[in-house]
């Protein structure tokens, strides 16, 4: 397409970029349901997925919604979400993982 | 006058960028607010979800044989199926993203139409992954059984208890622990499943907007809604990508 008016300056990448971006997730997919189907010991089995899923995550995150592009304001605010969110959990299983710890003897 | 006619309007006048608000200096700090604005907005989504999530781990840390063995009712095939189609999905949508950045509205229109009908397949499957659930018995109100869960593991029942392997549990305290984990199931995918569709709802919206992009041959329309509804329906891929591998596949032994 012939422009000859001023281009707005845009995130948008070569078409490439996208579909490698695509094929990688495509993968991932499939080594998390072959390892799924592993029977791997739990604890084992929650690490391979989640590893897997936090990959995933961040390729989409990047990648298709450009934050890779965007300005430092826009990564502390996306940073700011899961930050957030390690806190809630970490409190959170802090918390039930101490409940049994009660009565403490002297306290 | 709405703002669409203002707009259009003012590119009939010969203005270069109609769509920049009186309050900013710059159409990059326009957008750039746009972005924050809606990274605001995905933020306490993630918490929303988390909360589920928090409580999901909770449950199946403290349950974890009824968990697992409720688990091994969904079907992998489907939950896989699934995930694979909101990849695909998330990829059109970047490429409507792309095609909206580059003022090529009928391949905006064309990607934005993909999306719809990826998104449409999901919603199909979960319809047919609830109404086997819904089958089975296995929606978490008063007709709620276990039958289902113990039939697919090969459960022992004896005198009311149900045999684990690890453990024994009572039949009644079994079934309101599957019970549980097909709340979190429901209430999880289910408002995951509200997204998608009010996904649907906004891309149809946007969809249309292309295509009169399109016909009137704008050459400067704002990108912006179509960049932020694809970081919503990103956002949407990656609380699936987290939902699959924890509710279908994390089968522990």
């Amino acid at each position: 397409m012939a422009t000859h008016h001023h281009e707005e300056h845009t995130h948008a990448q070569p078409v490439s970029f996208y579909a490698k971006t695509l094929w990688v997730l495509m993968a991932l997919l499939v080594v998390t349901v072959w390892a799924g189907f592993l029977k791997l010991p739990d604890w084992l089995g929650i690490t391979v997925a989640l590893t897997i899923a936090v990959t995933k995550a961040t390729i989409v995150i990047m990648n298709f919604m450009h934050v890779r592009f965007s300005s430092k304001l826009a990564w502390l605010f996306a940073g700011a979400g899961f930050f957030w969110l390690i806190i809630m959990f970490a409190f959170a299983f802090a918390d039930y993982a101490s409940r049994h710890w009660e009565p403490v003897q002297g306290w | 006058m709405s703002v669409r006619e203002a707009e259009l309007h003012l590119i009939e006048h010969g203005r270069e960028v109609p769509h920049l608000g009186e309050q900013y200096e710059t159409i990059e700090q326009q957008n750039d607010a746009y972005t924050i604005g809606m990274w605001a907005f995905i933020v306490q989504e993630v918490l929303f979800f988390g909360g589920l999530f928090a409580g999901y781990a909770v449950y199946r840390f403290k349950y974890l044989y009824e968990f697992v063995a409720a688990h091994h009712t969904l079907s992998v095939v489907f939950g896989a199926l699934n995930t694979f189609v909101l990849l695909v999905s998330s990829y059109t949508m970047a490429r409507a993203v792309r095609a909206a950045m580059r003022q090529q509205h009928k391949e905006q229109f064309k990607y934005l139409l993909w999306t719809i009908f990826f998104a449409s397949i999901f919603m199909v499957n979960k319809y047919f992954e609830y109404s086997a659930k819904y089958h089975h018995q296995l929606i978490p109100n008063q007709s709620y059984s276990a039958e289902e869960v113990i039939h697919h593991n090969h459960l022992k029942v004896e005198n009311g208890m149900v045999d684990l392997g690890a453990r024994k549990v009572s039949l009644e305290e079994f079934t309101g622990r599957t019970k549980l984990f097909f709340s979190f199931y429901f209430i999880m995918t289910g408002l995951h499943g509200l997204h998608v569709l009010v996904g649907i709802i906004v891309l149809a919206i946007l969809a249309v907007r292309a295509y009169s992009d399109y016909i009137r041959k704008i050459p400067h329309a704002d990108y912006m809604p179509v960049e932020m509804v694809g970081l919503y329906w990103h956002f949407v891929d990656i609380v699936w990508i987290f939902l699959f591998p924890l509710l279908y596949l994390m089968g522990g032994q």
